[in-house]
């Protein structure tokens, strides 16, 4: 079952997904001293987004560390670390940047366990970002969490809030495996409500955001907020969606997408990786496979474009799923229209 | 020399021991894939023993180490039992790793050795990594990183040492130089002095015949003690040679080696033969009880190959097991979260 709805209620701290970001490395940190931190400019600079601002000061420059510009160097460090007692918290500063470190995180760190059978752990996080629109352009704005969700050995959390961000990360933090997390890096300002007390979101467990019954909407990261835009442009049409928030994508919570689909019918998978074998693809297959007899539409997905991400902002706006777009497409499933030519 | 030489008889002895194990072991290797017994392929260290052996004599068992393709000789070096690692070649479940890594993944935990890796120059950021956890932990434990002179060509080992010495880390980036990059002379794929390389990151470098386990096993562990000391990292090119091919498949090397360079080197240069002499010379032991150690471990290893042929595969069950820690089955984790976790 998915968490229910009322999970935020009665939280009592409004911060920023970003301070949310920084109070759970601290608290780990304080917690537990082989948790270590490692990146460019995490220290002083606290990140180019100033996510880390502050934590160098508190626990040191041994355990919040500079790196020079090498991301496959101090990702393996890591992995060594990792394998040796330590819990690095790996920044790697931009998303699009984890090409540079896919042998030690894919090829080393995610098999380690499985190669040494089970002899070797690499408890790490590797801490990084995605969204376009940011008008950074090509290399500095991709989405590439099916990347890695396609590894076996990687888990990978994706939060869409300040809530989330802070519980999946102190989660990250405590697993035993390489654990991915995504932050939208639009996000970053954005406010919301954490408890002052501690708590940790576990993996595997989608969150039931909206209720409704005529169409799913699965949205992950940045395109939470979307969907939940967009299931506010459906109402007004008389539609009732319901809007579905994995926050993993490996563990994946199956269980609840399925039924949610099962009850309303229709489902439209929303994600800003790339559509072409993607996160849309991976959960509208599993949709279909798996609930089709439930189905009165096709599962729709709705990925970023399959382009490079363009820097004018006229050419931008259209590679990313918009509110009105998701709204327009569940519509067209809800009224039974022809969305594909057969 | 003398007095020094009989204390340290025994030390000597094991050292001979140990390569004529390492030998023995890939003689068998070698043998079981001839004989279509063992999946796959693997890679012979023969030739190569007094590098893997002078160095991990210089190690504490809590020390660790990072390995190679052509890595059973480091693992024996550090204590691995012939047993556990013919069950791994032969992807029984009682291998180290369960059947799970092979010949080129064999981790041994217990004994310091994080694994070895198919990937060339894959594991010199676990090694480079594995020194920053004893320096934040101040276990006082030191690293080797075992890698050929192929892997000088990857990138990695320049960011890794750069790291390791702005930040002083306990460890010894140990060039296994064999002459080869695969099938190509390194003179071909290497540019300048490898030392020079180091030295750049002001990185102390030394260079030793890697055919005289005495000289690499003296240098090493002078090394070692400075590590310990809190000095470091450092950087050791030891000259050896490979005796076989790439892997035990490349049995036509004539266009890039030719036969009468092999045979100098295992005629002149053997690591074996040339300290089995020295033992006899200094009277540390006669031919005679050469050949029994010889013997002795000849048949400890037929035991084990006999062993690991008739050890049992694992169950169909393991194959989705050690995917994540603490998950038992990942399959219907991944798929389900919460079940099966």
């Amino acid at each position: 079952m998915p968490c229910p709805i009322s999970v935020e209620a009665g939280l009592d701290h409004e911060i920023t997904h970003s301070q949310a970001v920084n109070e759970a490395i601290a608290e780990e940190m304080r917690r537990d001293s082989t948790v270590i931190l490692l990146g460019e400019d995490v220290a002083e600079a606290g990140t180019p987004f100033k996510v880390l601002s502050g934590l160098v000061e508190e626990f040191g420059t041994e355990r919040v560390i500079d790196t020079p510009i090498a991301e496959p160097g101090f990702m393996g460090i890591a992995v060594g670390a990792a394998m040796t007692g330590m819990r690095p918290i790996v920044d790697i500063m931009f998303g699009d940047f984890l090409f540079l470190i896919m042998d030690q995180l894919c090829n080393q760190a995610a098999k380690t366990h499985y190669m040494s059978g089970g002899k070797l752990n690499v408890p790490l996080v590797v801490r990084t970002n995605l969204g376009a629109t940011r008008r950074s352009a090509a290399q500095h704005s991709q989405s590439l969490h099916a990347l890695v969700a396609h590894i076996p050995g990687l888990k990978i959390a994706l939060p869409a809030t300040p809530y989330e961000a802070k519980g999946l990360l102190k989660t990250a933090i405590r697993d035993d495996n390489p654990v991915v997390i995504f932050e939208d890096k639009l996000s970053y300002q954005m406010k919301g409500n954490v408890p002052e007390e501690e708590y940790l979101i576990e993996f595997g467990q989608a969150n039931l955001l909206r209720e409704g019954s005529d169409v799913t909407l699965i949205g992950t990261s940045s395109m939470v907020q979307t969907c939940q835009a967009a299931a506010d442009l459906l109402a007004e049409e008389g539609i009732s969606a319901e809007v579905l928030d994995p926050r993993t994508i490996v563990p994946l919570d199956e269980t609840a997408i399925l039924e949610s689909v099962r009850k309303t019918s229709r489902a439209v998978v929303i994600d800003e990786g790339h559509q072409n074998y993607g996160v849309t693809a991976e959960i509208a297959a599993r949709i279909s496979e798996k609930a089709f007899y439930h189905l009165d539409a096709p599962v729709i997905r709705l990925g970023a474009m399959d382009v490079p991400v363009p820097f004018s902002p006229a050419l931008e706006d259209l590679t990313v799923p918009t509110p009105k777009l998701v709204a327009r497409k569940s519509l067209s499933i809800c009224r039974g229209e022809l969305v594909h030519d057969a | 020399m003398t007095k020094s030489v009989r204390k340290n008889t025994e030390q000597f002895l094991h050292l001979y021991k140990q390569m004529v194990r390492i030998r023995t072991f890939e003689e068998n290797a070698n043998q079981l894939y001839l004989n279509a017994k063992m999946p796959g392929l693997t890679h012979m260290y023969i030739g190569q023993e007094a590098v893997a052996v002078g160095v991990c004599e210089a190690l504490e068992n809590t020390d660790r180490i990072t390995s190679t393709h052509r890595g059973h000789g480091h693992c024996l070096a550090k204590g691995a039992k012939f047993k556990q690692m013919f069950c791994e070649l032969l992807g029984k479940a009682e291998g180290y790793c369960r059947g799970k890594g092979g010949s080129m993944h064999i981790a041994d935990q217990d004994n310091g050795n994080l694994g070895a890796n198919a990937i060339v120059g894959g594991s010199m950021g676990i090694a480079t990594g594995a020194a920053l956890s004893a320096k934040l932990l101040d276990t006082k434990t030191v690293t080797v990183c075992f890698f050929g002179d192929g892997a000088t060509a990857q990138g990695l080992w320049y960011e890794v040492m750069n790291m390791a010495a702005l930040w002083q880390l306990p460890v010894i980036y140990a060039c296994e130089n064999n002459g080869y990059s695969e099938y190509t002379p390194t003179s071909e794929i290497a540019a300048g002095s490898l030392k020079a390389r180091a030295e750049a990151f002001g990185i102390e470098s030394h260079k030793v015949d890697g055919q005289d386990v005495l000289a690499v096993h003296t240098l090493t562990q002078g090394l070692v003690n400075r590590l310990r000391n809190g000095e470091g990292p450092f950087f050791i090119e030891l000259e050896t040679y490979r005796y076989h091919g790439h892997h035990v498949g490349d049995i036509n090397r004539s266009y890039y080696r030719t036969k009468d360079e092999e045979t100098a080197w295992q005629k002149d240069r053997d690591p074996i033969t040339n300290f089995g002499r020295w033992l006899e010379e200094q009277d540390i032991a006669n031919s005679e009880e050469l050949s029994e150690i010889a013997s002795n471990i000849h048949a400890e290893a037929d035991e084990a190959v006999r062993y690991a042929i008739d050890a049992p595969y694992p169950n169909h069950g393991e194959v989705d097991t050690h995917v994540f820690a603490g998950v038992k089955h990942a399959l219907p984790y991944i798929s389900g979260g919460r079940i099966g976790s």
